[in-house]
């Protein structure tokens, strides 16, 4: 019976992958297509305003792109809703699972987003995004589903892991959009931006966006390294101990934190704010693959 | 005027107060901080004493050379490391100097009235006039009281204000952090940490002495430990049949505490509470019970001698030591619970479990060393001094002989480790927790902002200024016109 849904948990995330891929090409044709110039457009240099420009050339394979990613979460839910059904537990044990859960959440946090505001332009980035992580899980990171181990059974799991999640990829977010930044800059420094790039908003609403996503996640986080405190002094006897995981953890903390007081008290703006988040966002990312491939500590389950 | 620069005369109080200033300022604080999280990094990159010690000795063994500069430095202890602790020591006294002041301050101006009006409201933000139709005063400060506003009234015109908990929360935020590390150091102060081996029937009684490992801070002593007995009446360990990964841990215990007997389960991630202290179920291995003759067949040894788990399928590594024994007697022995009969001497074990145990051996003669003072492991023996005797292999049951004597594998049973923690500081660390992450959703969602009404004959004037440029007054500020007009 277990390894029934699991398997039916792998099918479902291959044809989630074969979705996502179709979702990804259509983005990627509407981004391509999507700009027309109109013949009375001023087209004199650094003139080329986003007024000027037609998007309306590609508005179905606009819709289908969007579909497909709906569809694609669809299938993504259910492979992951199966893979917990075939271990009998939430399925965050290892790399792979974790991996699953945060492509599904990322693409849950931007259809929600979509709902709102049109953010359709970061639509190839994020299929892209969610493609490459479901791509790494299943070729480098898969695991036979395998019931928990004892020190994994607590409730504490699930708050603590869902936690780290949320606020790992929202920390990501907040990197791309920075990073974003720091291209568009140097572009626009450098004559203007692109034309497929025309539809990102401007550098002000990209410096602010990444830093409302800091704000609003950093309480997250400074949770998620409490509870897995709290839940560390359950299982291990001492609430902090210095394990990679938790020393990078609290890199990340500080580093967010030193984020946070450089823009809110020094007044930090732009360029410099957005590395330091890079830099902040990196520490998580290390965190994630350093610790969990090639560290040694706690933290360390079943192989990945 | 003199060519030179003259400095102004400083004193011991001025350079002081110069350094205070600097260590406090938000400059210094934002380097401490990163420096802080920099400082972490080698401690997650080289091993640590604290967590892994034996890949510092492995370390040690393969790289003397680099190990001896890391040592100098600290490395290998990077979190007791007096450059660690100068970091985050200078980081508290930078926060505290900056935090108690603001604090004083803030309470002052939570006690004071919003300040004056300006003159010119032109200049601020979101400035609107419109026509006077009503007692615009009146409604302008009914809405700024039920929207819980503190205001100042000049008769011709309210000055309003709101948001203090912006700052509320971030002090609370920061005094939690010292509150944290407070809990930290009353833990480490007062605490207490030991391990103990209990092999299944086996009773610990809570003093010094019960302990294979036992540490007190510096303020505490093994006069504090807490009175109770544990006796470990039996262990159970379910394994998933196909890839022996482990699914449940469970010690049944009974507990003796005031007199009183109770039966309990200790597991992983529930570990008994007496007091402050708390019991962990932390290791788990296998106990080959053996009893060693001499050649005349007398009892030179008998009893469990616990074994140290190599892999997920306990294949366990062990010393049965025999200082009775004349000459004395060791053996280095490996256990396995379910032996893979196709290796054959291979020493693997297929399943964690005691499905078809053996224990492989070799016998040694000569001085154990047990009586030199070194500090010996228990599952190890030094061969260098010892003469090799014979070579053998039994299940429960069986006995082996060789010319001095024999040994037999009467029966094997579990052992357990238990970690015995006392850590007074730890509720304070966690209401420190809790505090810091109330205290940061109030700073990061808090909004200070200030409103503004005045009348000017038949006109009415409104204007605002939030802080931090936080969104949402403009939102306000039509209400408030909207109310003032009549309009709601």
């Amino acid at each position: 019976m277990q390894t029934t849904w699991a398997y039916i948990s792998n099918n479902l995330i291959y044809s989630a992958m074969a979705v996502f891929s179709l979702s990804f090409l259509a983005h990627a044709f509407e981004t391509a297509f999507a700009v027309r110039t109109p013949a009375n457009a001023d087209l004199t240099d650094g003139n080329l305003m986003v007024k000027t420009l037609d998007f309306k050339r590609t508005q179905r394979a606009a819709r289908i792109a969007t579909a497909l990613m709906g569809l694609g979460f669809v299938l993504l839910l259910g492979g992951v809703i199966a893979r917990g059904l075939a271990s009998g537990y939430v399925p965050w044990s290892n790399m792979y699972e974790f991996s699953i859960t945060g492509a599904l959440a990322f693409t849950a946090a931007y259809l929600a987003a979509l709902r709102k505001y049109d953010l359709r332009w970061l639509g190839l980035f994020i299929s892209f995004g969610v493609l490459l992580t479901l791509g790494t899980a299943v070729t480098l990171l898969y695991r036979d589903s395998a019931p928990l181990v004892p020190a994994l059974q607590s409730p504490w799991l699930v708050i603590h892991v869902v936690a780290a999640i949320i606020s790992g990829g929202v920390f990501l977010l907040a990197n791309i959009v920075a990073g974003g930044f720091l291209y568009l800059d140097y572009r626009e420094s450098r004559g203007g931006r692109p034309l497929w790039l025309q539809r990102v908003p401007s550098l002000d609403v990209l410096d602010q966006l990444s830093y409302r996503l800091v704000a609003f996640v950093f309480p997250l986080w400074t949770f998620s390294v409490i509870a897995g405190a709290i839940w560390a002094e359950a299982a291990w006897g001492r609430y902090w101990g210095w394990d990679p995981k938790e020393t990078w953890a609290f890199i990340t903390w500080v580093a967010y934190a030193a984020y946070l007081h450089a823009r809110v008290t020094v007044g930090w703006r732009g360029r410099r704010a957005a590395w330091l988040c890079i830099f902040a966002g990196s520490t998580f990312l290390f965190n994630y693959v350093y610790v969990n491939v090639w560290g040694t500590g706690k933290h360390t389950y079943s192989g990945l | 005027m003199s060519q030179q620069m003259q400095l102004p005369e400083l004193g011991v109080i001025g350079l002081a107060r110069y350094l205070w200033r600097q260590l406090t300022s938000m400059r210094t604080a934002l380097i401490l901080l990163l420096l802080m999280g920099i400082a972490a990094i080698p401690g997650s990159l080289i091993p640590q004493r604290l967590t892994n010690p034996i890949a510092v000795r492995e370390f040690y063994i393969s790289d003397p050379d680099t190990a001896r500069l890391y040592d100098r430095f600290y490395l290998f202890d990077v979190f007791g490391s007096p450059w660690f602790s100068a970091i985050y020591i200078l980081l508290f006294i930078s926060l505290i100097g900056c935090v108690l002041p603001r604090t004083v301050e803030h309470f002052k101006a939570m006690r004071a009235q919003p300040p004056a009006t300006p003159k010119n409201l032109e200049r601020m933000e979101h400035h609107q006039g419109f026509a006077k139709n009503s007692d615009a005063l009146t409604l302008a400060e009914a809405w700024f009281k039920k929207n819980r506003f503190r205001i100042r009234n000049e008769g011709t015109s309210i000055s309003a204000e709101k948001g203090f908990i912006r700052e509320s929360g971030n002090l609370l935020f920061h005094l939690s952090l010292i509150l944290i590390l407070i809990g930290v150091g009353f833990g480490s102060l007062f605490g207490m940490r030991g391990e103990a081996i209990i092999n299944v029937g086996e009773r610990f009684i809570n003093v010094a002495t019960s302990y294979d490992t036992l540490a007190f801070g510096r303020l505490s002593n093994e006069k504090k430990l807490q009175g109770f007995e544990i006796k470990l009446d039996r262990f159970e360990a379910e394994y998933n049949t196909i890839t022996g990964a482990p699914k449940e841990y469970s010690a049944f215990v009974t507990v003796v505490e005031d007199g009183i007997s109770t039966k309990r389960v200790i597991q992983v991630n529930e570990p008994l509470t007496f007091g402050n202290t708390r019991v962990y179920l932390q290791a788990n291995g296998y106990s080959p019970v053996v009893t060693v003759r001499d050649a005349a067949g007398n009892v030179a040894l008998q009893g469990p001698v616990p074994f140290l788990p190599q892999d997920g399928n306990l294949r366990s590594i062990g010393a049965i030591k025999v200082p009775d024994a004349e000459p004395q007697l060791g053996f280095v022995a490996s256990f396995l619970p379910t032996q893979d009969r196709v290796a054959g001497e291979a020493a693997t074990s297929l399943f964690p479990e005691l499905l078809d145990p053996k224990m492989l051996f070799a016998i040694w003669k000569g001085d154990l060393g047990l009586d030199s003072g070194v500090p010996q492991s228990i599952y190890r023996i030094d061969t260098e001094k010892l003469e090799r005797i014979g070579l053998g292999s039994i299940v429960p049951g069986e006995t082996y002989s060789y010319p001095e004597g024999s040994i037999t594998l009467e029966t094997v049973v579990p052992w357990v480790n238990l970690q015995m923690v006392e850590d007074p500081g730890k509720q304070y660390a966690l209401i420190g927790g809790i505090f810091a992450i109330a205290g940061l959703l109030a700073s990061l969602y808090g909004k200070r902002r200030r409103i503004w009404v005045r009348v000017v004959g038949e006109k009415v004037e409104i204007a605002g200024l939030s802080k931090n440029d936080a969104p949402g007054l403009d939102i306000e500020i039509a209400e408030i016109v909207k109310t003032i007009k009549g309009e709601k």
